[in-house]
């Protein structure tokens, strides 16, 4: 282990939605502080009941393929999370599971148009540009990094997410002295700024979360 | 068989209360609550709305209403998860007023892009009493004068009665100067027993909508 990087099969991402529900578990007081300085401080909340939910569907109904895994997810997201994390984060999942369809075995190339038909379907679901100080600013600098690592490496899904991994974390940190202009924090105008936008966070550890999972 | 109407708000108790409001006018019209989460608190829920979507889906249509933010967004992926999209259309009107106006529509045998229409017309005369078109539409296809009989006059039912049924027509109308399309419109007239009501329309069914609207007034809305 460790050194040999695994295929990306159904078993990677079911670790995958583990971790993630894991990492929501560990990270939700500091969500929830994040979003209490900019928003109304129930991400971290509602993040840890939607996958604490996902988890409880992949125990009763286990998932053939990473695909009907995605699709699971999406489903438990936008029925369990409640704020606009929901629909937000579920048609990430539900795009993403469209752009993999029946697939058994994740190549690089399927990965990186997976995590832009994610980014994409968020995009169209809240209209949100770069630089806008929402989780889009995690997304957007991942999926060109996936993107860049699938066409130029050497065949290594692993290193296509270490680097959406490393960039959704730049991306998140960069959105500190950004003034909000999507969701609620944009009702503080120029005081959003100062602070990390909580949707980039918790994108940042989801997208770590599947790099963890094919270490 | 009508277009059918479901109501996707942040609230348990708003989306009934809405669904109960819209009701007592549009008796006939199946109206769905989809309200807050699945435990009970202040969110959206997909299942919900799907659930209520599937419950309201049929021959005809539906249109759905929706409150704040992510209502809007839950509603738009539930649409997405469904076998016939087409089949949906999502309003963008205010819930209360837009629902009561959709309703009425539906009542009156709207198809869904009419139920739509009429929903998202009372938001079109909350920003502008006039529509703009009529300063520019020259002189109307078809024009009439009616004297309101009933007694409480022109109050939300009259009011929804007209905007319904214009919203199935193919013409642009105005009743004393305000759009004939939308509900608030007509209510801000504040027409009482013995006002004259001056109808204009424009368009193929000018004329089908100023006798609409004339009958409506004349039988004073089925109303003493």
């Amino acid at each position: 282990m460790g050194h040999l990087t695994v295929g990306l099969d159904v078993d990677w991402a079911v670790r995958w939605l583990t971790l993630s529900a894991q990492a929501m578990a560990d990270h939700r007081v500091e969500l929830i502080e994040l979003d209490r300085a900019i928003g109304d401080s129930d991400h971290g909340e509602n993040m840890d009941r939607g996958f604490k939910a996902v988890m409880e569907r992949l125990a009763d109904a286990p998932p053939a393929t990473p695909g009907a895994a995605l699709k699971l997810t999406a489903m438990a997201l936008m029925s369990k999370v409640g704020g606009a994390a929901g629909p937000l984060y579920g048609t990430a999942f539900l795009r993403a599971s469209t752009s993999l369809g029946e697939t058994t075995d994740i190549d690089p190339g399927a990965l990186a148009a997976a995590i832009e038909a994610a980014r994409d379907g968020i995009v169209a679901r809240g209209k949100a540009e770069s630089g806008d100080k929402t989780m889009v600013d995690a997304w957007t600098p991942a999926v060109d990094a996936a993107a860049a690592e699938a066409a130029a490496g050497d065949g290594d899904v692993l290193k296509v997410l270490l680097a959406a991994a490393e960039a959704a974390e730049a991306g998140a940190v960069a959105t500190d002295p950004l003034i909000a202009r999507k969701g609620r924090a944009s009702y503080l105008g120029e005081r959003s700024a100062g602070h990390r936008d909580p949707g980039a966070v918790s994108t940042a550890l989801i997208l770590r979360a599947a790099a963890g999972a094919a270490e | 068989m009508t277009v059918r109407l479901v109501v996707v708000s942040h609230s348990e108790k708003i989306a009934a209360g809405a669904v109960e409001l819209a009701a007592q006018m549009a008796p006939d019209v199946v109206i769905l609550p989809a309200g807050g989460t699945d435990d009970g608190r202040i969110g959206t829920s997909l299942e919900k709305v799907m659930a209520a979507l599937e419950q309201a889906a049929g021959d005809d249509g539906i249109v759905v209403l929706t409150d704040l933010g992510s209502a809007v967004m839950t509603a738009e992926a539930a649409v997405e998860f469904l076998p016939d999209p087409d089949s949906v259309l999502l309003a963008d009107a205010p819930l209360v007023e837009g629902l009561v106006a959709a309703a009425v529509a539906a009542q009156a045998g709207a198809d869904a892009a009419g139920v739509k229409q009429a929903a998202e017309a009372v938001r079109r005369a909350a920003a502008a009493e006039i529509p703009a078109e009529a300063e520019t539409l020259g002189p109307p296809d078809a024009s009439g004068d009616f004297e309101v009989v009933n007694q409480a006059g022109m109050h939300a039912r009259p009011a929804a009665k007209i905007a319904g049924g214009l919203s199935g027509l193919e013409a642009e109308v105005t009743v004393n100067g305000v759009d004939g399309a939308s509900m608030t419109g007509l209510m801000t007239l504040g027409a009482g027993r013995g006002s004259i009501l001056h109808v204009e329309a424009w368009g193929p069914d000018a004329a089908k909508a100023v006798k609409y609207v004339g009958g409506l007034v004349e039988a004073g809305f089925g109303e003493p």
